[in-house]
């Protein structure tokens, strides 16, 4: 068989098992990555739920089974134009590639808490994000996390929000934020420690296990009810106004940290590759894939394909699943 | 508190305001709690600035505390909206300016309602027809009058004659912004700042050297609320929310409570006498309360105008301490004279609060 060239775009997860995958069916993948490191969101994270694993393990794992692929860090796309079944991808350093396939594994970007200003973000010093407070505790850097006493975890924070005009279940937040809650309160024993949420979504493998842990090993105190409104008081500490749904009382609580659970958006810049391949966005403003159940990893254009969270929000399993469904879909379209 | 953060909000929620050419319409109320403020609107913006701003005789309420106390429907309210903005264009304006809050917010739902659903608008032009054979046209731009105010801040920042300063110590004065929800919390970007940070008091402050408080119930409502107060079984729930303002803001100790909404200065000065009543404590120093303003009032201040030409004798809240703190020189014997030098009576003083 003809050693077909692919371009993958994004060496996040999905884009790196994608390039394994290809490459054991006997394909060429080429990685295009617009930052300068391989690993997305992943090479950010320190320890993933249900089962606290380093979230560093996994990536180097990924990074060993691509490390014979063609990976180009700090790369754009300058354009892409289709001349019978191959794509001429022009970077923006001008360096060219023909491929039979191109598929699309651009990720997510977190929502932008700013957004919802009533929580306060970039405002408050001490309201932080999902992403920071993972970095907290990779780095164990960061002036705003000092002995906390109290510490409130926001759920869906840019998800099933219509008034950001985001509907969709973000799928991770629920998890990470129980995951989150517990690492902190291993940290600050004596903090304690409130999730508000909307429902809990504990639907994967191992997360109710989680939930009830949380619950009776660490004692974070789960709360069913938005925030509204998030202030400072004269000591810097937060002020916040929720709702506690299932009493049927407001709740007015002062915390020394308020985390933001940031759902998931698209990608940054995804639009403009979109554009270049004919390829439209779903109502969620994700990439539209070809079908619901049979088409998953298929787009409306021929020889274009996607994987991982780049069409909703996704799992780190539903990634890894999806993006060795997307060689699959890859090999027998070229060898159709 | 991130400076910056909330500059970039401010930054993201500003409108465009007319240079010239209003249209001014008064509010129902406002003229007989605080009764200077819009003559002194009037007289900053036409005399000292140099804008044109018209009056119609014939404008009426806008229906707002009927229909938000559920006593009209919407429709009706619609109608005598519609029949303001016939007034507007009968007088050859297009630029509406309102000076109460609730009247803005009002304006605003009804320009937003008719532009979501045409064929409402179509029915309350009918409505209009049929009740007062008027046809009527939408005003080009809508503003609430703190926003003229808060346009040309700075230009009344050149003409002050004081600032919002301690001319004593020199440092600035602490001022505490409260916005009238109906300003922006329903429409965040009807208004300078949106809704969480609004910006339309604050940039007077810094405009005219004071500096702003930000203290926890800050967006907490003033206590108005209209059912909250005329309902009158629910005064309480009116008291207790502006108490717990007052507890919320205390720690900072303001010397100066600014306003852009008609109710809020009146039940945010007014009930600091009923707490003092009911509890002994009083907010300011030395007894006395804080003093609540509106924006005009305080424009007014800065520009040199009379402590009681300005009104400020309507207050509960005594306003001595604020004007000794700005360096504002006063008449203590003229405080409680009208026009022409009317006695207007002295007020009782109660037990737990200083009113001289």
């Amino acid at each position: 068989m003809k050693e077909h060239a692919v371009l993958i775009i994004g060496a996040g997860p999905a884009g790196l098992e994608t390039a394994y995958q290809l490459k054991s069916l006997g394909l060429r993948p080429i990685i295009i990555e617009r930052n300068d490191k391989i690993g997305g969101h992943l090479a950010q994270w320190d320890r993933l739920f249900p089962s606290s694993e380093e979230a560093n393990k996994l990536l180097e794992r990924l990074k060993e089974q691509v490390k014979d692929v063609e990976i180009k860090l700090n790369s754009r796309i300058s354009s892409i134009e289709k001349e019978g079944e191959i794509f001429h991808v022009t970077l923006t350093n001008n360096k060219t590639y023909d491929v039979s396939a191109v598929v699309l594994c651009t990720g997510f970007d977190l929502f932008k808490a700013e957004k919802k200003q009533e929580y306060g973000y970039g405002i408050y010093n001490n309201v932080i994000t999902n992403a920071e407070l993972e970095h907290y505790f990779k780095t164990h850097n960061d002036e705003r996390i000092k002995e906390p006493k109290r510490i409130g975890f926001v759920h869906c924070v840019g998800s099933r929000d219509v008034k950001v005009n985001n509907t969709y279940c973000s799928k991770v937040c629920c998890a990470t934020a129980l995951k989150q809650a517990c690492e902190i309160k291993e940290e600050f024993p004596d903090a304690d420690v409130y999730c508000f949420y909307m429902d809990l979504r504990m639907f994967g493998k191992g997360y109710e296990d989680l939930y009830l842990k949380a619950q009776k090993e660490f004692d974070i105190k789960c709360v069913r009810g938005r925030v509204c409104e998030v202030s400072e008081n004269i000591e810097g500490r937060l002020v916040i106004k929720a709702e506690d749904t299932l009493l049927g009382t407001p709740m007015k609580m002062t915390l020394d940290l308020l985390v933001l659970m940031c759902g998931m958006e698209k990608a940054e810049g995804v639009e403009r590759i979109q554009n270049m391949l004919n390829i439209k966005s779903n109502h969620d403003g994700f990439i539209e894939n070809g079908d619901t159940f049979i088409g998953l990893n298929k787009t409306k254009e021929k020889g274009v394909f996607v994987a991982g969270a780049c069409t909703s929000p996704k799992t780190l399993p539903d990634t890894l699943a999806e993006a060795r469904s997307a060689a699959v879909e890859v090999y027998r379209y070229l060898n159709s | 508190m991130i400076v910056e953060g909330k500059q970039k909000i401010w930054a993201d929620y500003q409108k465009d305001i007319p240079d010239d050419h209003y249209y001014y319409v008064r509010s129902c109320i406002r003229q007989s709690f605080f009764p200077a403020s819009e003559v002194t609107f009037l007289d900053i913006t036409r005399n000292k600035l140099g804008k044109d701003f018209y009056e119609n005789p014939y404008h009426t309420t806008c229906g707002g505390i009927a229909y938000h106390s559920d006593s009209i429907p919407q429709e009706t309210a619609m109608t005598i909206i519609a029949r303001q903005f016939a007034l507007m264009h009968e007088s050859g304006y297009e630029n509406y300016v309102c000076s109460c809050i609730t009247s803005f917010g009002c304006y605003t739902e009804t320009l937003e309602t008719w532009h979501e659903f045409p064929e409402l608008e179509a029915k309350i032009r009918q409505y209009l027809w049929d009740s007062c054979k008027k046809e009527f046209a939408k005003p080009k731009y809508l503003a609430h009058s703190s926003d003229i105010i808060y346009k040309f801040r700075h230009e009344i920042a050149k003409q002050a004659k004081f600032k919002l300063v301690n001319a004593k110590t020199g440092k600035p004065l602490k001022v505490v912004e409260h916005i009238g929800c109906h300003y922006a919390k329903m429409f965040p970007s009807k208004g300078f700042g949106g809704a969480e940070y609004p910006h339309v008091l604050a940039g007077m402050i810094e405009a005219w050297g004071g500096e702003v408080v930000d203290y926890p119930e800050r967006r907490q409502c003033c206590g108005f609320g209209f059912r909250q107060y005329f309902v009158q079984a629910n005064r309480g729930y009116s008291m207790s929310n502006t108490y717990k303002k007052f507890e919320s803001m205390e720690p900072y100790e303001p010397d100066l409570i600014i306003t852009n909404c008609p109710g809020c200065p009146y039940f945010l000065d007014r009930w600091q006498y009923v707490i003092a009543e009911q509890t002994g404590k009083t907010y300011g120093k030395n007894g006395y309360g804080i003093p609540a303003l509106t924006y005009e009032e305080v424009a007014g201040l800065v520009m040199g105008y009379d402590p009681w030409d300005l009104g400020l004798q309507m207050h509960q809240v005594a306003i001595e301490p604020l004007l000794d703190k700005m360096g504002i020189e006063y008449d203590p014997k003229a405080k409680y004279k009208g026009i022409n030098n009317k006695d207007l009576g002295t007020p009782e003083n109660p037990i737990n609060i200083k009113i001289k």
